[in-house]
């Protein structure tokens, strides 16, 4: 079920550039226009069709949501991989450095990191917001996905076939990249999918603060940073947005619960009947 | 027990300088800083900005500043009138002695509104929670006990809802609803205030400050109540089918007996750690709520600082939020080695 809702979702912002409206040209003559059949979401303070502007914020939020993925598992994995499968004073040094990154008070540090690039002048980070963004969401929440690998790591490594591989003569690195990887990589997929889910609504509550995608670069939390002003004449500038949010954000949560079930071979069994 | 309390805490000791340090950093080293963003309205000229950058220290390298930050700068002679000279010695104490230093913003101590603020926090946050319990404790042992029941599969859909609606768009949606579309059929006003504590100049009223109460509150509690009716709904699954669950039942036990005082008790053992473990994140939660209730407490104060820059205030929260993080960690385990008498550290 999620998936259907995910493959709307993604779809109608594919087909977003069909939309007869364009999401950047301004319309004086038509402001603030209520929810119609011309506008199915209505229109904002400088006329735009909100529709097509919602639409093409989702692939902003969407890559957002994306990008912290993949840093989470560029940074995580050989983090948690290292430290479980050699153990010892490896381990313990980038554990301590994992524990360091978990005290920091991570809604606090995201907002202060946000505020401090929103001002840095680096053309880079000013050409690349999404990216940006997505930076300092992965940089604070890899701990979570590096102790998941690292506890799939240590049990494994301990497996009779590890080392019946290492008798073989594999190096280090092939026993952890070709061996132990395929059989650890269920529980961080599942997490990985919910972490999409998390980035999409650490970027929309940043954004909406002011401190996240900046407004020339629409996103569903900037759409509603002005809504709470608005609030009484033009509801729906407030509701549309959030709805898209909520649409993606359950149905990604969906998908992740199905995978954890598809992961989990007890329940797997207990649907086959072998249990 | 106490040796081990004794070493987490030593152990956090280095902990807490080094993230200190790296967020001093951060704080002092961000290009613009609490001079960029001053007052466009009444624009100052360069020797001015000068004459503050002495005042509040800004002239000095980092170290420096960390250091006086750290242990204060009672001990050297500093520039208080900004003319280049350096005139007496400095006030601070630094935060070791426990001086959070003075708001750039303000030009008070930053520990006068760290005081009010945290109250407020602490007031929104109790009520939060304890609303919270209320609704989450007995949904989440009906919905085990009656598991894959109607009222189950309408509480695990609700709960899987509330976990991904955006917060701060819950709050829009609550003030869109009963600020702006329900009114008082006698008054005319809108059914609920918009934001605040309570009424300004009214007087004190019971019926007010809970009036304020209802919006903020609730868009607290929605997250936290699906999250731990969803986590005991779990823990009591698990709990239920144990032998001694079914013995008390042998034995003629009234069924809410049963569930509410013999299984709910064990059941609540793994969510007490994970409720310890989320303090933090209860702590730094409020901030969406306080932003849009105009709730004048820890979270709405940490955004004006943010957009200020005011660095003394910034590390202030910043420093308390890592000691709750911290403290947090270590009262986890503790709960849960004095709760689980399987547990031992040494």
């Amino acid at each position: 079920m999620g998936c259907i809702v995910l493959g709307c979702i993604i779809l109608s912002i594919a087909l977003a550039g069909l939309s007869p409206y364009d999401p950047e040209k301004s319309d004086i003559t038509s402001r603030y226009q209520p929810p119609s059949v011309v506008h199915p979401m209505g229109t904002d303070a400088l006329g735009r069709d909100l529709m097509t502007r919602v639409l093409f914020c989702g692939r902003i939020s969407l890559t957002v949501g994306l990008s912290v993925m993949v840093i989470t598992l560029v940074i995580g994995v050989p983090v948690g991989a290292i430290a479980g499968y050699f153990g010892g004073r490896v381990d313990n040094i980038l554990m301590r450095i994992t524990d360091a990154a978990l005290s920091l008070p991570s809604l606090l540090v995201l907002i202060l990191l946000s505020a401090i690039l929103r001002e840095v002048d680096a053309p880079f980070l000013k050409s690349n917001p999404v990216l940006t963004i997505a930076s300092v969401i992965g940089l604070l929440a890899w701990m979570f996905t590096a102790r998941l690998v690292r506890a799939s790591y240590l049990a494994i490594r301990e497996m009779d076939y590890v080392t019946a591989t290492r008798a073989l003569g594999a190096s280090n690195l092939r026993i952890i990249a070709r061996h132990i990887f395929p059989n650890a990589i269920g529980p961080v997929i599942v997490e990985s999918t919910l972490e999409v889910a998390y980035a999409i609504l650490e970027e929309s509550g940043l954004s909406y603060l002011g401190f996240g995608i900046q407004p020339p670069t629409p996103s569903w939390g900037n759409l509603l940073s002005n809504a709470q002003e608005y609030l009484v004449k033009y509801p729906w500038l407030a509701i549309f947005p959030g709805i898209m949010i909520f649409l993606s954000v359950i149905s990604i949560n969906y998908i992740g619960d199905g995978l954890r079930d598809a992961f989990d071979p007890y329940k797997v069994l207990k649907k086959m009947g072998e249990v | 027990m106490g040796h081990y309390v004794v070493r987490r805490l030593l152990q956090a000791i280095p902990l807490m300088f080094i993230i200190s340090i790296v967020l001093f950093a951060l704080v002092n080293l961000a290009p613009g800083g609490p001079l960029a963003g001053r007052s466009p309205s009444r624009r100052m000229n360069p020797e001015q900005v000068a004459i503050l950058k002495r005042q509040f220290g800004l002239d000095k390298p980092v170290a420096v500043r960390y250091l006086y930050w750290l242990v204060g700068n009672d001990w050297v002679k500093i520039d208080t009138n900004g003319d280049g000279i350096k005139d007496s010695y400095g006030q601070g104490k630094g935060i070791i002695r426990g001086d959070f230093g003075m708001s750039y913003r303000t030009r008070t101590p930053v520990i006068d509104s760290l005081r009010n603020a945290l109250k407020n926090t602490a007031y929104l946050m109790s009520v939060t929670l304890l609303v919270v319990a209320v609704i989450a404790i007995p949904v989440g042992v009906i919905s085990a006990v009656k598991q894959y029941s109607f009222f189950d599969i309408v509480v695990t859909t609700l709960s899987f809802m509330g976990q991904a609606i955006p917060e701060f768009w819950l709050g829009l949606i609550l003030l869109l609803i009963f600020y702006v579309w329900l009114k008082n059929p006698v008054t005319g006003e809108s059914l609920l205030p918009a934001g605040g504590m309570y009424t300004l100049g009214s007087e004190f009223s019971i019926v007010d400050w809970i009036k304020h109460l209802i919006l903020p509150v609730t868009m607290g509690v929605v997250g936290w109540v699906t999250w731990y009716s969803r986590f005991l709904r779990s823990s009591m699954l698990d709990v239920i089918h144990q032998d001694y669950v079914r013995t008390a039942r042998a034995k003629g036990l009234k069924l809410n007996k049963v569930y509410f005082k013999h299984a709910l008790r064990n059941a609540l053992l793994p969510l007490v750690t994970v409720f310890a473990l989320d303090l933090p994140y209860i702590f730094a939660g409020s901030l969406y709520v306080e932003i849009i209730f105009s709730w004048p407490g820890m979270g709405r104060l940490y955004y004006q600082a943010a957009i200020d820059r005011d660095y003394p205030m910034l590390m202030a929260i910043l420093t308390i939020g890592t000691l709750v993080v911290i403290l947090s960690n270590l009262l986890a385990d503790l709960v849960y080695a004095r709760l689980d008498p399987r547990i031992h550290y040494d």
